[in-house]
């Protein structure tokens, strides 16, 4: 199980508390109708799946139950750090060397 | 090839075991082959296999990271059954079931094929009303499958629960005969060997690194790590790595990557007779035949190649388990462990052609690969010699998420994903 931080509740939680929400920063169009089928696509089906760092969303369920983003290494299951909703991508890494 | 036969046996016990020969050979990698398929699970195996027996394309190299069978083919619990409801996955689970039975005689080597049925229980209404349109759409389809009122589903499997005080009381169940089990290492060495006999290069400890590209974009070949290698045709068959080779040739996928887990009990005498799935309080169990009892359980709820998954997910299928039969809650759990399965929005499988020439897929068997390793090869293979999809699996197209005609297994294919 893993331990997550919760940037709102500025807590270490187990797993249970939590439900991933899947890849974060995919932007959804502000005019749905008007997408082709390769933007809808790229949109809604196509997912980067890393083998490495991911960037993903998660919603501490059983806390605030607010979303947040993390940054997670899918090879060991580390986690890199978390940030609030809202905020951008981080550009540099803690630990990261570049 | 030396064919297996009791005549075989009995030759060999007069020498002292001492003839037997290499299953597969294991040579040196070619500078080019016809076709190069990545990754040696079962679906790559098979793959090889009937491009060489259907197709005559001999010509062929199976580059394998680690070792034969290591990956989801040796990890899953080997359940077979084809009870899919749409007509496209009924046809091709289909198909594979139709291959499973005389796949031991055709292979000369015995995959323990048991067609013991595949029963899944039904605790709520809902479940009854899913449950029977499924047994009807597959009648439809001429795939067999009956209903059973409790009692009945209970004669099936004595050890079953079905008193009427469980928390989640058996109010029914839809039972395929024809499903059963198989022995997952031995279908993997099966078509290895026969796709060996026939010429096949089959390359363990060969990472693929990069899918090499001509400036027109048809493939040419695989960067490894054991050099370069070229091939017109590259099948990619590497589950749930699949999207990462995919990238390799600059093709997004719709696909991510979940550890899903296993687990098998201390050895006992026969007491579960057939395979009983339950998707509601999300359990299904089966009796291999060394005794153990095979028990599946969910995904983690997050991308992940780790190979490993949550306690709490086994705690909640053990806790399912012991809620339909009473019987093990004394049981002790030997060991468990977690492989990769790569998941379509769909839940229904890519076996396609992609956007570059000379690349074809068959990945996004999600949680539910194993039953379809025949049939899947066996497509797959056509696809590939052909440059054109066979019937039974051109609608498992890429392009189906971007035109919108998914094949929509996700809350459908009888089992809890």
């Amino acid at each position: 199980m893993l331990l997550i931080r919760c940037p709102y509740c500025e807590e270490e939680r187990p797993e249970l508390e939590f439900r991933n929400a899947g890849e974060a920063h995919i932007a959804r169009s502000a005019n749905m109708a008007g997408e082709s089928d390769d933007d809808f696509e790229k949109f809604f089906f196509i997912r980067s799946n890393p083998k490495g760092i991911i960037y993903e969303r998660w919603r501490h369920m059983h806390g605030c139950a607010r979303f947040f983003n993390a940054v997670r290494d899918t090879v060991t299951d580390k986690f890199i750090m978390t940030y609030k909703a809202g905020e951008p991508k981080p550009a540099k890494l803690p630990g990261a060397s570049k | 090839m030396k064919k297996y036969s009791a005549f075989a046996i009995a030759r060999e016990a007069m020498r002292g075991h001492k003839g037997w020969e290499e299953q597969w050979s294991s040579p040196e990698p070619k500078k080019e082959y016809d076709v190069i398929i990545v990754g040696a699970g079962g679906h790559g195996l098979a793959t090889a296999y009937y491009l060489a027996t259907v197709h005559g394309i001999t010509n062929v190299a199976v580059l394998e990271k680690g070792w034969l069978g290591g990956g989801n083919t040796g990890r899953n619990t080997t359940i077979i059954r084809s009870n899919y409801l749409y007509d496209e996955s009924a046809g091709i689970y289909d198909h594979a079931l139709k291959l499973w039975d005389g796949l031991s005689q055709e292979l000369n080597y015995n995959v323990m094929y048991s067609a013991r049925g595949v029963m899944m229980l039904a605790h709520n209404v809902h479940d009854v009303q899913v449950l029977k349109r499924h047994v009807h759409a597959n009648r439809l389809n001429g795939i067999d499958n009956e209903w059973l009122t409790p009692e009945q589903a209970n004669e099936f499997c004595p050890p079953l629960n079905i008193s009427k005080e469980a928390r989640y009381p058996v109010v029914g169940a839809a039972l395929q005969r024809r499903g059963g089990t198989a022995r997952h290492d031995a279908v993997a060495w099966g078509y290895a060997r026969g796709a060996s006999a026939r010429g096949v290069h089959i390359i363990q400890n060969c990472e693929v690194t990069g899918v090499k590209r001509a400036p027109n974009g048809a493939v040419t070949g695989v960067e490894t790590t054991r050099g370069f290698i070229g091939a017109k045709k590259v099948g990619v068959v590497a589950a749930g790595h699949s999207s990462v080779i995919m990238n390799m040739a600059g093709v997004r996928m719709p696909l991510e990557s979940y550890p899903l887990q296993a687990l098998v009990s201390e050895p006992v005498k026969p007491v579960v007779p057939c395979v009983v799935m339950s998707n509601t309080v999300h359990a299904y169990i089966s009796q291999s035949d060394k005794g153990e009892l095979v028990i599946g359980a969910g995904t983690d709820q997050y991308v992940s190649y780790s190979q490993t998954g949550g306690l709490h997910i086994l705690q909640h299928t053990l806790d399912a388990i012991c809620e339909m039969f009473p019987i093990f809650t004394r049981m002790k759990m030997l060991r468990s462990w977690g492989g990769i399965v790569d998941v379509t929005p769909d839940r229904s499988p890519i076996l396609a052609k992609t956007p570059v020439p000379g690349l074809y897929v068959n990945c996004g068997w999600g949680t539910g690969g194993f039953k379809a390793t025949p049939g899947s090869g066996h497509v797959f293979a056509h696809t590939i010699a052909k440059d054109d999809p066979h019937p039974i699996n051109a609608p498992f197209t890429i392009e189906r998420f971007r035109t919108g005609r998914l094949i929509d297994e996700a809350a459908a294919a009888a089992v809890a994903h």
